[in-house]
């Protein structure tokens, strides 16, 4: 395993007091291994990846678990450490690739700058290489764009720039944080075309953060669905969209109006909304939106379990089907 | 397409020609004027009562300054606009009210939309004030009624904005502007900024208040899925021109424009079966509409350009399914 959480807590101090925003995450990433969190604001993929970055500012600190990589625990490294590794072992990159670069610097100063931190290359040397990242990640004119400034560039050319500097000191493992939504589709399309060439040419991993279940389908291997700050299911992604066990990937399924889909239907739609970090439900923490929610969900809080070969739930209803279908003919 | 291809009896309910919405670009000491913006370059569209029409494109395309330019939040450099069956477009602000309170609007971000320092019961009752729709025991008792068709508890009438999510301040947008009974909303961009549990609730609430009140639409989306659920034509944009318009039908199953097929062919598909089929990924960016390419203005970017279509600017024709193309792909 490159990459592997077991029981990461990552909670923030607030004014009302502390928030758990991710709340037990386990999950494993091989090499060469694509991995997709998906869910909706506020359900702790964002926060799940900061916290493998550490970069959870001063209110934010991982109270519990452990983040394996590479046979370190990066929940206790020692910030001096961790700096080595951000942009080095592990790249990131994220949706709004215009905050991401700093206005004020040239590209080729900024991308320099990772490449003279992280590897032998200085002066000419890493000018050059800097140049062939950009050349590598579809730049046209690479040399021109290492003295243009971002506001210059266009959101589809920023997060290729983006790309470009996170792979420029060969990272084992690329997060990268809803890259494509700020994009247009049909830039959307080519980003996602080159994060596949370069995932084939450098066999880094890569943890795709997502709410579109399109990207998902198209990238992914495996697939982790987050539900208020917890995992609720994880499996591969052929069977997760063939045969989505919890009742929120089902209804994340259903409510998407893609262009494939018969228009003339109710979309279905998940009522409600998230709940807040600082208010959880008792029991389980969909059973407020859940169409199928029995007595048991409000009161038992589900465990994540494995109910077949790599598919694991969170939901009483797949782990015990026969007990809830009996509960069901009761209550009616 | 013309009014004499429909029936005679349906006039449009809105109906702009030529319409052209250009920004100066001013540089200078004198802030000269040196060039424009062509957001908006020549477009003619009927809209007919009861109808929705979609209108995509990518960013940029000047699908947001149609609808602006229509409710007048731009002043069109050209063109005329008829609306209800009157010349709207030389009225001044005053003139303009009758208009707008049967035409309105709702915008994509419901954060920005809606003034934080008003209680949902004055953001409702201002609209009716000014306009003297309603006063008094009356003006409550619609206000109750507006919360009821859009789905908010009469009891969070004394809320903020603030305290409500993203999904319910789309509502409350909704309900605002459904409370001067309007013919026309058009619709910006309403879902994007939601998740897509809400965006469906969202679709839904817009598609039974049609039926409900013979509303018309139109409906400016990026995002193809959720127009296809919501509308009975498409209109398809690209710098500033509408380079295809037809029923929805048409316009998936045989789409004639290049730019219209490499737009379908862009998304990616929920099923992960499907990833590897060959697809169409265009090239480059969307140009500057500050100078767009002479001719066709997509052949920068049209992988079936040939010498006419740098040369030759191609007209919207044909009929109720038009393609603005020399080559139109031909019906598979």
């Amino acid at each position: 395993m490159l990459l592997e959480l077991k029981d990461v807590k990552t909670v923030f101090k607030t004014e009302k007091g502390e928030v758990t925003s991710v709340d037990g995450v386990s999950l494993k990433l091989g090499k060469g291994e694509t991995i997709g969190i998906v869910g909706e604001s506020g359900c702790g993929k964002s926060v799940t990846s900061l916290s493998i970055m550490r970069l959870l500012g001063k209110n934010g600190s991982i109270k519990e678990g452990e983040i394996r990589f590479m046979d370190k625990d990066l929940a206790k490294l020692p910030e001096a450490q961790m700096r080595g590794i951000r942009g080095g072992d592990i790249a990131m990159i994220f949706q709004e690739p215009m905050t991401s670069l700093n206005p004020v610097f040239t590209i080729g100063n900024q991308l320099t700058e990772a490449i003279r931190l992280h590897t032998d290359m200085k002066g000419k040397a890493a000018d050059e290489y800097a140049v062939e990242m950009l050349k590598k990640v579809g730049i046209p004119r690479p040399e021109a764009i290492m003295k243009s400034y971002p506001h210059s560039l266009s959101g589809g050319m920023r997060q290729r720039v983006m790309i470009a500097m996170a792979l420029s000191c060969n990272p084992k493992l690329l997060i990268a944080d809803e890259p494509t939504t700020a994009l247009d589709v049909t830039i959307q399309a080519q980003i996602l075309n080159l994060m596949k060439e370069l995932r084939e040419e450098t066999g880094a991993s890569i943890l795709l953060i997502t709410h579109d279940l399109g990207v998902v389908a198209e990238m992914a291997d495996k697939v982790v669905v987050m539900y208020a700050g917890q995992v609720v299911e994880e499996t591969d992604v052929f069977t997760l969209f063939e045969k989505p066990l919890h009742p929120y990937t089902q209804g994340l399924m259903k409510s998407i109006p893609h262009i494939g889909s018969d228009a003339d239907e109710t979309l279905a739609s998940i009522p409600g909304a998230v709940p807040p970090l600082t208010n959880m439900p008792k029991g389980c923490r969909f059973h407020t939106r859940c169409a199928f929610a029995s007595e048991k969900c409000l009161s038992a809080a589900p465990m994540l379990l494995t109910v077949q070969e790599g598919h694991q739930v969170r939901c009483w209803m797949a782990q015990e089907p026969e007990i809830w279908k009996t509960q069901e003919e009761e209550a009616v | 397409m013309t009014t004499a291809e429909r029936s005679p009896a349906a006039e449009p309910l809105l109906r702009i020609e030529g319409l052209k919405t250009y920004y100066p670009i001013k540089r200078g000491l004198l802030s000269r004027t040196v060039g424009n913006v062509k957001a908006v370059d020549d477009i003619t569209l009927d809209l007919y009562q009861g109808e929705t029409l979609g209108l995509v494109g990518e960013s940029g395309c000047g699908k947001s300054t149609i609808g602006r330019s229509i409710v007048r939040l731009e002043n069109p450099t050209d063109g005329r606009i008829w609306f209800d069956g009157e010349d709207i477009t030389d009225r001044s602000m005053s003139d303009l009210r009758g208009a707008r309170m049967k035409m309105q609007m709702i915008f994509q971000d419901p954060y920005s939309s809606l003034n934080p320092r008003m209680r949902v019961q004055e953001l409702l009752a201002e609209p009716m004030r000014v306009h003297g729709v309603a006063g008094g025991a009356e003006l409550e008792t619609k206000i109750d009624k507006l919360l009821d068709t859009v789905g908010i508890p009469r009891s969070y009438k004394q809320r903020f904005p603030h305290e409500f999510s993203g999904g319910q301040r789309q509502r409350i947008g909704i309900a605002r502007a459904l409370s001067l009974n309007p013919k026309l909303i058009v619709c910006d961009e309403p879902v994007s900024a939601l998740d897509v549990s809400i965006q469906a609730q969202i679709l839904n609430l817009l598609k039974d208040l049609q039926k409900e009140l013979g509303l018309t639409y139109l409906f400016i989306a990026h995002g193809l899925g959720a127009v296809k659920y919501i509308s009975t034509r498409i209109a398809v944009m690209y710098l500033g021109k509408v380079v295809e318009i037809g029923t929805k039908e048409e316009i998936f199953a045989n789409p004639r424009h290049p730019y219209t097929q490499a737009l379908l062919n862009a998304y990616p598909v929920p099923d992960p079966r499907k990833r590897g089929q060959e697809r169409i990924v265009l090239q480059g960016d969307v140009p500057s509409p500050a100078n767009p390419p002479a001719g066709c203005r997509f052949h920068t970017r049209c992988p079936f350009v040939q010498a006419k279509c740098k040369e030759r600017e191609p007209i919207l024709r044909g009929g109720d399914h038009a393609a603005a193309c020399h080559f139109p792909l031909a019906a598979l």
